[in-house]
């Protein structure tokens, strides 16, 4: 069991989130949509897992690098 | 004319209608979010009106505090601008019922072509060709039979959109029901509406855009742009003429195109979009506003397009704003010229002799680069601190700047940090301009596409004016840069 920590790849403003904690996801799924300068920017699982810690929550800000999720791989 | 215009916009844009007030002896009043209290356009305004807050929902799209703001600055007309409210119906007729007049089409003509399948009705109506499409598409079996009917691939497009956004391709059935799902969200989410219809997916067509103009009675068709060097479905890089294109064909369209919009009584400043593909022109949407790339035709038609717009809302007829003759197509300029640039208005007034004697070659050209803040290799935006912002001053090269040292790019508007247009004789000498001026132009403290402009800029499929609007994405798909790699496309 590995904890992948998933970071903001821009400073932004998350738009949606597309999981719950506890959801079991795939590599590529879209986890987070963040919406900076009028572009959806979307947060994707780099592996298979399940989401462990959501960070953020609709109309939060974030910062480039900022941690937003964590994800449990098996 | 008015006395006092309100100016709900920023930027680029801002500071373009701010000049043009200025050169018609109008006082212009800035409106400004609180990230924008040190932008060019309010220092250069008469006047300027505080919206408090920084995201654009509380600030340049709140129509309540907009209204509120133009009413209390005393202003008699409002620009919107591009984009935030430019093409809301709600919002114009609003700031009509405010008692002040909106510079932009009548509501009505906004609400027409803001929904696209009766933007679509209409358009076919009046002899404007379209694409093979439907209508709202309500149920799974209605989406089925009307992509059967349409054949493959098609397009999901969201029936509130325009710009571009919300598309989804579909190449097979199961594609089809899919993506439904998920284009009825993804509309719900950009536009407040959830419905789409289907369209026929051209085949590698070219971007062709009609600039119209219109007095209520009266539509005029003053030229023809080509922006189909796009990403995203946003535009790049535009230029007119568009290269290659025969002047009979244009004049056609062009016809076409002044017929539909005389029909609604159209009365501004208006954009006709085309699709070009395998010699056929398809209609794409109608832009009910002043576009980011209006000054490639100033530039080779020598028209204020921005004055001429806030004349038209101030009750000027076309006949007396535009000289007799119809609008040659293909880039050439119109005999009177606003501008007051000596020495190309000589050369516009030496090109209307030739061309009323006949002459076909077109007389002037234009290219526009937009220089975005993004990372052109990961594809993403950039905000930062403007710690340099050095619009280059160079002939042929005009600069459409926004920004001022010092000023951030926030997340919280778009990324359009400039605008470098480079005009010429020849098409060779108004790109060749275009990337002397990208290049020249000084920006640090964010990144910019400047690197993928001028790769476009010298790209042997872009000179040969043979681009269409997939051509950059499947180039860069073909060419990925490592980074800190030049892009070579």
């Amino acid at each position: 069991m590995a904890r992948v920590q998933i970071e903001s790849e821009v400073t932004g403003n998350v738009w949606k989130v597309e999981v719950a904690a506890g959801d079991a996801v795939q590599e590529g799924d879209v986890l987070i949509i963040l919406e900076s300068m009028k572009m959806e920017i979307p947060v994707e699982a780099p592996e298979a897992g399940k989401v462990a810690e959501l960070l953020v929550a609709p109309e939060d800000s974030v910062e480039e690098d900022q941690v937003v999720a964590v994800i449990e791989t098996a | 004319m008015f006395r006092r215009v309100f100016i709900a916009n920023r930027g680029v844009v801002a500071r373009r209608i701010v000049r043009a007030c200025s050169e018609l002896g109008v006082e212009s009043v800035a409106a400004y979010s609180d990230l924008d209290r040190a932008a060019p356009h309010v220092a250069e305004a008469t006047a300027s009106a505080r919206l408090p807050g920084y995201r654009a929902a509380d600030t340049y799209v709140n129509i309540e505090r907009v209204i509120a703001a133009a009413k209390s600055a005393g202003a008699d007309a409002l620009h919107p601008g591009y984009g935030f409210l430019a093409e809301n119906p709600d919002f114009a007729s609003r700031v009509a019922a405010a008692g002040i007049a909106f510079i932009g089409p009548a509501p009505d003509a906004i609400r027409t072509f803001g929904e696209k399948t009766g933007a679509r009705r209409h358009m076919e109506q009046a002899g404007f060709p379209v694409a093979p499409g439907s209508e709202l598409i309500e149920d799974e079996r209605a989406l089925s039979a009307a992509a059967r009917r349409i054949g493959w691939p098609v397009m999901l497009k969201p029936a509130a959109g325009g710009g571009g956004i919300g598309m989804r391709v579909a190449r097979s059935e199961a594609e089809l029901v899919a993506a439904f799902a998920s284009a009825k969200a993804l509309a719900q989410g950009a536009f407040g509406n959830a419905a789409v219809y289907l369209e026929a997916l051209l085949p590698n067509p070219r971007h062709i855009e009609l600039q119209m103009l219109g007095d209520g009675e009266r539509v005029r068709c003053v030229g023809e742009r080509e922006c189909s060097v796009q990403r995203r479905h946003q535009k790049v890089i535009e230029e007119a003429p568009a290269p290659g294109v025969r002047s009979g064909h244009l004049a056609d369209i062009g016809e076409r195109a002044v017929a539909a919009l005389e029909a609604t009584g159209y009365t501004s400043l208006g954009t006709v979009e085309t699709l070009l593909a395998k010699r056929r022109f398809a209609f794409l949407e109608v832009n009910t506003r002043l576009q980011v790339e209006h000054g490639v035709t100033e530039e080779v038609t020598g028209l204020d397009l921005v004055q001429l717009q806030i004349r038209l809302a101030a009750g000027e007829r076309l006949d007396e704003l535009l000289p007799p003759e119809r609008a040659p197509l293909g880039g050439c300029a119109l005999a009177e010229v606003v501008n007051d640039s000596e020495p190309v208005g000589q050369q516009l007034r030496s090109n209307c002799r030739r061309a009323r004697k006949g002459a076909q070659a077109p007389a002037r050209f234009a290219v526009q680069a937009r220089i975005y803040a993004e990372d052109s290799r990961r594809m993403l935006p950039s905000t930062g601190t403007l710690s340099a912002y050095r619009p280059p001053r160079l002939t042929g090269v005009r600069v459409e700047a926004g920004y001022a040292e010092g000023q951030a790019m926030t997340p919280y508007y778009d990324p359009l940090l400039a605008k470098v247009i480079g005009t010429g004789a020849t098409r060779e000498l108004a790109i060749g301009r275009t990337l002397v001026g990208v290049k020249a132009f000084e920006i640090r403290g964010v990144d910019t596409n400047r690197d993928l402009l001028q790769a476009i800029l010298r790209h042997p499929d872009f000179l040969a004016g043979k681009v269409h609007t997939g051509w950059l994405e499947s180039r860069l798909k073909a060419a990925p840069a490592p980074a800190g790699a030049p892009l070579l496309l």
